[in-house]
């Protein structure tokens, strides 16, 4: 393997409902177990590279609550993190950058209206572009583009919407495997390498992450740039920091806080 | 308390920075009124997106010459990511255009095929290893209580190529290329790589620059 000192990443998700984290939470030593900002700041601590989170408020005042909590999130990390969820226009991506986001993500709406990830890049750059792609795969074993969440198959193949993503200007893909999401059986290291050696940008593998084996199998055999987990951080089963111990003595370039 | 000035010229980022100081204990002005730049103590060029944007603010508001006065003061400066980039000749990034000439030399975009022919990712994302100039090691301030080496977060493009190498003050390896993570010319700093998403590291480094001529 060639020379490379920039470091695999680990990011933990949390999703967001009414600026609070929803998903079974067993952390210790947290004072308030549904704060986002205090359940991040602890994820740093443990060596997270990035936290993304993911609103998925329904009601009407999603915007203006989401605004309020990115905001105490900027105030308090002091490392990158990505804002997705419910991202509909330009509008949208500029107040999340403005409140302290450093990248949003897209997904539905991506496909929806292709140019919003091109309005992004030409805006603001396409380093603050994630685009989030949902893959399931077919009787074929082909990777198709889910929207919705999880509730329209486009019939799109991912990697062909992925390709198409990244001229249009996505800096980074967030692929998550439906087979595998909540499944905790590894990644789909076949998926995540397709995506991950032909592309030309950074790509996020998520789903099915069980334990530090599933992340030395995505970053080692499947080439990964980053890796994305939320249960198995959440439950208080892993640290981020046991797992990048594991990844550093197999060999795998990583911050070691 | 030490007031640090940055300069808010609508090119993103402003609030993480001003918010990144204020954590370690500095008040901040956002500004981009000349006579409040010409009288500050530190001053911050942050800054991310597109050069050509990027100096198309700053002339709008005829800030090139207010910051070359500023600098010419010998009062501590920081330029970051794009802000340290804007402090050279010119760039290629979309068509050539002219930067604040502070610092000699050119911005280029980071290669995206290796030597051997196989890809290299751009955007550079993520924390690399910022390795410091053997000139410098031990001996620069802003990198005080810090080793030799450490991670940092990057998210850039383009790279900044100083043509004199004694301003180089830190670079780092992506994949066999040289990305100049850090410059320095007298009291005028640079810096690609983003301290105020660096964790504890980039924290340091805002106390060090905070800490200069005080």
């Amino acid at each position: 393997m060639s020379q490379n000192n920039l470091c695999k990443r680990i990011i933990p998700c949390l999703d967001v409902a009414n600026g609070r984290t929803v998903k079974g939470v067993n952390f210790q030593g947290l004072r308030d177990m549904g704060d986002p900002i205090e359940l991040a700041k602890a994820y740093e601590n443990q060596g997270a590279d990035e936290i993304v989170f993911l609103d998925i408020t329904a009601s009407h005042e999603k915007r203006s609550t989401m605004l309020l909590w990115v905001e105490r999130v900027a105030r308090n990390l002091s490392i990158p993190f990505t804002v997705g969820g419910g991202v509909n226009t330009i509008d949208d991506v500029q107040a999340l950058l403005q409140a302290g986001a450093d990248k949003v993500s897209v997904n539905t709406q991506a496909v929806k209206n292709p140019e919003l990830i091109t309005d992004i890049k030409t805006k603001f750059g396409s380093q603050c572009c994630v685009v989030a792609i949902d893959a399931k795969r077919n009787s074929k074993g082909i990777a198709l583009v889910l929207i919705k969440g999880g509730r329209e198959n486009t019939g799109m193949v991912a990697f062909d919407w992925a390709k198409k993503c990244v001229e249009l200007g996505a800096g980074e893909i967030l692929l998550t495997s439906w087979d595998k999401d909540g499944t905790q059986s590894g990644f789909d290291l076949e998926l995540v390498k397709e995506f991950a050696s032909n592309l030309p940008v950074p790509v996020i593998a998520s789903g099915g992450a069980k334990n530090s084996e599933s992340f030395v199998d995505v970053f080692k055999e499947a080439n990964a740039d980053a890796a994305l987990a939320a249960t198995i951080f959440h439950d208080g089963s892993h640290t981020v920091g046991a797992i990048k111990n594991i990844l550093n003595q197999e060999g795998v370039q990583v911050r070691i806080c | 308390m030490s007031k640090i000035t940055i300069i808010d010229y609508g090119m993103g980022n402003v609030f993480s920075v001003a918010r990144a100081f204020e954590h370690c204990g500095a008040e901040t002005l956002l500004t981009d009124k000349p006579n409040e730049i010409l009288s500050a103590s530190h001053l911050v060029l942050p800054g991310v997106g597109a050069f050509a944007d990027g100096m198309k603010e700053l002339n709008k508001r005829s800030l090139p010459a207010v910051i070359k006065e500023f600098v010419s003061s010998n009062k501590p400066f920081i330029g970051i990511c794009l802000g340290m980039q804007m402090l050279f000749d010119n760039t290629e990034e979309f068509g050539i255009h002219e930067g604040l000439g502070i610092i000699q030399g050119c911005v280029i975009a980071i290669p995206s095929k290796k030597i051997d022919g196989n890809l290299r990712k751009v955007p550079h994302i993520g924390w690399n290893k910022v390795v410091v100039d053997s000139n410098f090691q031990g001996k620069e301030p802003i990198f005080n209580s810090l080793d030799d080496s450490f991670y940092s977060y990057f998210v850039h493009s383009f790279t900044a190529i100083p043509s004199n190498p004694k301003n180089l003050l830190a670079n780092c390896d992506y994949q066999g290329f040289s990305v100049t993570a850090a410059v320095k010319q007298n009291n005028v700093y640079g810096c690609q790589f983003h301290p105020e998403k660096s964790g504890e590291t980039g924290l340091s480094i805002i106390r060090n620059f905070i800490a200069l001529n005080s």
